[in-house]
């Protein structure tokens, strides 16, 4: 029966490519949002914090709470929660546009706490070398912060990058596009073993290849 | 010059600088020890401004920068170049773009900082490890990188906060030579912090102990060293352990004088007869020489001619049995003191 109903191996690309397509596109516009705002988030959660180079409780609280605020959510939820909003800005809930939204939402937030964890990682000494020798905050952050934490920062990048592939799949549910909605409207709804395989396969080997390339780079940041 | 006047520092009711004033002229060396806990790190971080003191002035070429703060306490920061306990290079840059960092910071040309790191790293000798990453160098050379950026900026003064801790006999030589250099070639004051006492012997031209937040012994480490009584002079020059010298009365030397002869011994024998040295430390300081002994003398001799004879060469003698005998004196009388009340 399974042989009856899934598409001919040959006409799996004719699907698959377009989905794969609209998945890289996706990925990539949200990680560009998420490193552009998530970056700077988290760096001013880690320097208004007391081990920072300019502590403010109200500050660091506040950003905090609207950082934590994005990763409460399971994935599903936060998208259907904020479906009105992204009708707002994109005038549709449904195409890889109306993903964009909630991905960035959590995106962001989860990079932020990846930037905090790795700009902490910088030891304290290192920011006293900055200060000590009349480097102004800005300097500090840029020259001694952000430089250090580069191969922690590139780890980071890959673990959002492989996330926000899991969330576009699970954004297929609502019909956004991209191999995840692949999966579910032919693999799943339609018992198509063969787009089923064929999207296992293909994100499998996004993941492993993004999770191998992240960690060369890591390594070759690191001295 | 750097000169610290009535530093104290607080963290809330607690006082751990208490009134510290020490001053150090230009091209010397000097050093400041203590036990942990006393206030070494604080004032350390006092006098390179990253903390600002509770009450106080810290005086470079007239201008207190204590009392600094914002865009000017940034500035001045830059008097003051200080080298770390362990060196803080950032691990992702080589040898010579650490040492570049500060000036990058200020604006430095190119040019300018290429020519001057040049100039930096082969003072420090480490011409031929500029492009090696901190993890490619040793402690010591990675400490001779972070004193090369702590002089990037070209500061009056120097701190040096715990800078040989952790290095071997040979890396410790070299650094403390480097900064010796630093003081005759290009005039710098430095100030060390440290609690290594030989590092302080090596190259401190004076020296003052930290104890609870207080200076509570200071002056020139030729005359500390002097000195008898003081716990500092025992912990700079500590007498070795002498064997008992058979049949002999032992007695105890101190070089008193910045004149004794290197050929005393010999001079003395003539009077005293048979000397036995059973143990000694004769060292130079500064550019006087430093000793303690313990010798063995034949137990006729008068105790007063002993002390002249000596006296006459500079050398402050103490039997040693005396010495044990006033400090079981000084323990009878405590423990009277504590037994009257039970009585």
């Amino acid at each position: 029966m399974t042989a009856l109903l899934a598409t001919p191996w040959p006409d799996v690309d004719d699907l698959l490519v377009p989905a794969l397509g609209e998945t890289v596109r996706m990925v990539g516009i949200v990680m560009t949002v998420v490193v552009l705002l998530g970056g700077p988030l988290g760096l001013l959660i880690f320097n208004t914090s007391p081990l920072g180079l300019t502590p403010n409780r109200v500050v660091h609280v506040s950003i905090s709470w609207i950082a934590n605020l994005g990763r409460s959510l399971p994935f599903l939820v936060l998208m259907a929660a904020i479906i009105p909003v992204t009708k707002l800005v994109f005038g549709t809930t449904i195409g890889y546009q109306a993903a964009l939204l909630p991905m960035s939402v959590a995106g962001v937030a989860f990079f932020a706490r990846l930037t905090e964890n790795a700009v902490r990682e910088v030891p304290r000494e290192l920011l006293d070398v900055g200060l000590a020798t009349g480097a102004t905050r800005w300097q500090i952050m840029r020259g001694i912060q952000l430089r250090e934490a580069l191969p922690g920062l590139a780890a980071g990048v890959t673990l959002n990058v492989i996330a926000m592939i899991e969330y576009s799949a699970i954004a297929g549910a609502i019909g956004s596009g991209g191999v995840g909605y692949l999966a579910v409207n032919y693999g799943y709804r339609r018992f198509d073993d063969h787009i089923m395989i064929a999207c296992i396969v293909v994100l499998i080997a996004m993941v492993q290849a993004i999770q191998f390339s992240g960690d060369r780079v890591v390594r070759a940041l690191t001295h | 010059m750097i000169e610290i006047s009535g530093l104290t520092k607080a963290y809330g009711d607690t006082l751990v600088l208490d009134g510290i004033d020490l001053s150090v002229a230009d091209a010397q060396i000097a050093a400041v020890v203590g036990p942990s806990g006393a206030g070494k790190s604080t004032l350390a971080r006092c006098i390179n401004l990253l903390e600002r003191p509770t009450s106080g002035s810290i005086t470079v070429r007239g201008q207190d920068l204590a009392a600094l703060s914002g865009r000017d306490l940034r500035l001045a920061r830059r008097q003051i170049g200080t080298v770390f306990q362990s060196a803080n290079l950032l691990r992702r840059l080589t040898a010579a773009q650490n040492i570049a960092l500060p000036l990058r910071h200020q604006g430095v040309p190119d040019p300018e900082v290429r020519r001057r790191v040049g100039d930096l790293l082969e003072r420090v000798g480490m011409l031929h490890r500029a492009n090696h990453y901190p993890s490619q160098l040793s402690g010591g050379q990675r400490q001779r990188i972070g004193i090369a950026r702590g002089l990037a900026l070209q500061p009056s003064v120097l701190l040096s906060d715990e800078a040989t801790s952790g290095l071997d006999p040979d890396a410790t030589r070299a650094i403390l030579d480097l900064l010796t250099g630093l003081r005759d070639d290009l005039g710098v004051t430095i100030l060390v912090i440290t609690h290594e006492m030989d590092v302080v012997r090596g190259i401190a031209d004076q020296v003052a102990q930290l104890d609870h937040g207080r200076i509570v012994e200071q002056g020139s480490v030729a005359d500390v060293v002097r000195r008898s009584d003081s716990a500092l002079s025992r912990a700079l020059l500590p007498m070795p352990p002498a064997p008992d010298a058979e049949g002999l009365r032992t007695w105890t030397l101190r070089y008193r004088s910045d004149q004794v002869a290197p050929t005393w011994l010999s001079r003395v024998g003539r009077d005293l007869g048979e000397v036995a040295v059973l143990a000694a430390l004769v060292e130079r300081s500064g550019d006087a020489p430093v000793g303690r002994l313990t010798v063995g003398l034949d137990p006729r001799l008068e105790e007063r001619r002993v002390v002249e004879v000596l006296a006459d060469h500079g050398v402050a003698a103490e039997p040693a049995t005396a010495l044990r005998a006033v400090a079981d004196e000084r323990q009878d009388e405590r423990r009277a003191r504590q037994a009257e009340p039970a009585a």
